[in-house]
């Protein structure tokens, strides 16, 4: 007996290993679309919404499989070094740029896409994809600062707030080394677009001197700090700003006098979709204006389609967070993808800060 | 034979999950991009040393709070009637049953300015914010790991024969005696894998210092957690010197206890 149960249970686990390996490298049969994507990316029935995935699959028959990854980085290298299969993928714009080099996206025919024709035309030839061959953009937006009414009496202008020291002991900094070093790079004067490791070194100071100052670095923490009043002042993205302000009146913004960085993530197909044109039906369907309006509803990130934009409430359409003025985003800038050793600089300078 | 047999699935289980990787470990650890041989991962891993003590220091506080206050209370509930120690011993446990990050919030959220702790406070005029400092994260690590050290002491002393307590009384030994010479020799192999279950984990967690700490209380698993981004070497350096001290630490508590309590 004992024997017969050992020998089922070697059999249950050798068969789930086999099925585990077999998940990862084998793409779905036909009628289903891999998406690869950020976390909580998608009008999915919350807040009295849509489930913009559900219709998506009623519509079309196609059956949308899920899954999420946390940073650029992690989708990186999922993409790099395993043996996946992805239909659609959403890589920030620095992302966007080392993909193509490194030959891991497909060209996208836009003809299955002809709703790219509502995609306003700021977002149409980006930086990262010049010739428009690979990408559509999904959302957008820009980093601002958010701060607590009653801590803070002047109306902040720009970056330098975070390194007031009348607020000493009550200042979040972003922890995360891109934006943290791009907040300081422009206090420095530098383009972080373009960066230098000597310009990485001027941050870095910068950065050591804001140190004393700060309470902590956050990223998600950032909502109940600054939503139940526990700290003053904090630099974010704008669209998660919005969703601050909702939960705490004593709340406001400030979009950085002199710009701050503009981000986007797109829509890609990847070099190992196995389903380009369910994918590309995938892409079409989110650009429905309906669609990408419930999408926007929900995340508040900027959104790129113009006759989505008509269809949104004019509350969330005349905020300065979730669409910033064209005036503004002239001002603001755009990652690119730096040199790898530039990269890894950077990151290892914003450990040693902290780690000091 | 057949006791071979058995543990051929453990085998290959640990060999795919814990050797394979293991092996990659050093491997990464002693390479550079090229893929050449290169100790230059371990030069830049010995520039966290600060965070390296800082977390071995608050790793050993946290060990030894939890024990001070796990042994008296493992050698209270071994005292109580057998169904109340099942009770005591479940409700240890309950809250365990909660997801870690889940119980971790609830002390930012105890700690906070205008949280229950300052509430109370500020009715005698004390106010403050008790969170983002070296003290929470002790607090933190205390509550989360205390359940690991009691049980292991629990069920060592709960396992102690009564009648070599009663021949030591018979013997004339008075309470404290009893306790010295019995009952604490007995219970030192609990002690020690309670303070392995404890210190092990509390040196190479994250999460809780990122949480519960300031701006300088950033510990060594969140610096691998960072750096493994930007550089798998240095994370896999550094991952490799816990180990070692982590190693050094066990090896010191074997030669005060018996071998086979070392988990």
């Amino acid at each position: 007996m004992k024997k017969i149960l050992c020998a089922l249970l070697c059999a249950v686990m050798l068969g789930s290993f086999a099925a585990f390996f077999a998940g990862c490298g084998q793409s779905a049969g036909a009628g289903e679309v891999n998406v690869f994507c950020w976390g909580d990316y998608f009008a999915e029935g919350q807040d009295d919404l849509r489930n913009v995935l559900e219709e998506f699959e009623k519509e079309t028959g196609i059956k949308v499989n899920y899954t999420t990854y946390e940073t650029n980085e992690d989708l990186y290298n999922m993409l790099k070094s395993s043996n996946v299969s992805y239909d659609i993928v959403v890589p920030s714009e620095y992302l966007i740029s080392k993909l193509i080099k490194e030959n891991l996206l497909q060209e996208i025919n836009y003809d299955n896409i002809p709703n790219y024709k509502y995609i306003n035309d700021r977002f149409k030839h980006l930086d990262c994809d010049p010739d428009s061959k690979y990408t559509v953009i999904y959302q957008w937006g820009v980093t601002a600062m958010v701060y607590d009414k009653t801590k803070v009496k002047n109306k902040p202008k720009d970056w330098d707030a975070l390194w007031d020291e009348s607020l000493k002991g009550d200042i979040l900094m972003i922890n995360n080394s891109r934006d943290a070093m791009a907040i300081a790079m422009q206090l420095c004067g530098i383009n972080p677009s373009t960066c230098t490791k000597e310009d990485i070194d001027k941050a870095a100071a910068k950065l050591r001197e804001q140190k004393p100052l700060l309470k902590k670095y956050v990223m998600d923490q950032v909502f109940t700090e600054m939503e139940t009043g526990q700290s003053a002042i904090a630099p974010y993205y704008a669209g998660d700003i919005a969703m601050m302000m909702e939960e705490n009146e004593d709340l406001d913004y400030v979009l950085p006098e002199n710009g701050s960085n503009l981000f986007y993530d797109a829509m890609c197909i990847p070099t190992c979709s196995k389903n380009k044109e369910n994918a590309e039906k995938f892409i079409n369907f989110m650009q429905k204006p309906d669609v990408a309006a419930e999408n926007c509803k929900y995340l508040r990130y900027g959104c790129a389609n113009d006759e989505a934009v008509k269809l949104l409430d004019e509350d969330i359409r005349e905020s300065e967070l979730t669409f910033p003025p064209e005036k503004y985003l002239d001002k603001c800038y755009v990652f690119s993808n730096l040199d790898d050793d530039v990269y890894e600089y950077m990151q290892a300078q914003f450990v040693k800060i902290q780690a000091e | 034979m057949k006791s071979k047999k058995l543990a051929i699935p453990y085998m290959l289980w640990m060999l795919v999950f814990t050797m394979i990787p293991l092996v990659m470990i050093g491997f990464t650890a002693f390479t550079d991009n090229s893929g050449s041989f290169s100790l230059s991962a371990f030069a830049d891993a010995f520039q966290y040393t600060n965070v390296f003590l800082k977390s071995l220091w608050i790793a050993l506080i946290s060990t030894i709070i939890c024990l001070i206050i796990a042994y008296p209370l493992a050698y209270m509930i071994s005292q109580m009637k057998k169904s109340t120690q099942n009770t005591v011993i479940m409700l240890v446990m309950i809250p365990m049953w909660m997801n870690f990050l889940l119980r971790i919030y609830a002390w930012v959220l105890l700690l906070q300015s205008g949280g229950p702790l300052d509430t109370l406070l500020s009715a005698i005029g004390i106010h403050g914010n008790y969170n983002n400092n070296t003290v929470a994260v002790i607090v933190g690590m205390v509550y989360e790991y205390m359940p690991f050290m009691l049980l292991p002491i629990y069920t060592v002393m709960g396992k102690i024969d009564v009648g070599l307590i009663e021949a030591a009384q018979d013997l004339g030994s008075n309470k404290v005696a009893v306790f010295r010479k019995v009952i604490f020799p007995l219970s030192v192999p609990g002690i020690i894998s309670g303070i392995t279950m404890v210190f092990v984990p509390t040196a190479s967690t994250f999460v809780v210092a990122q949480y519960l700490g300031g701006t300088d209380d950033i510990m060594i698993g969140d610096v691998i957690d960072k750096i493994f981004f930007a550089n798998n070497h240095t994370g896999a350096a550094i991952s490799l010197v816990l180990m070692v001290f982590i190693l050094i630490f066990l090896v010191l508590m074997n030669l005060f206890g018996d071998e086979e309590a070392i988990a």
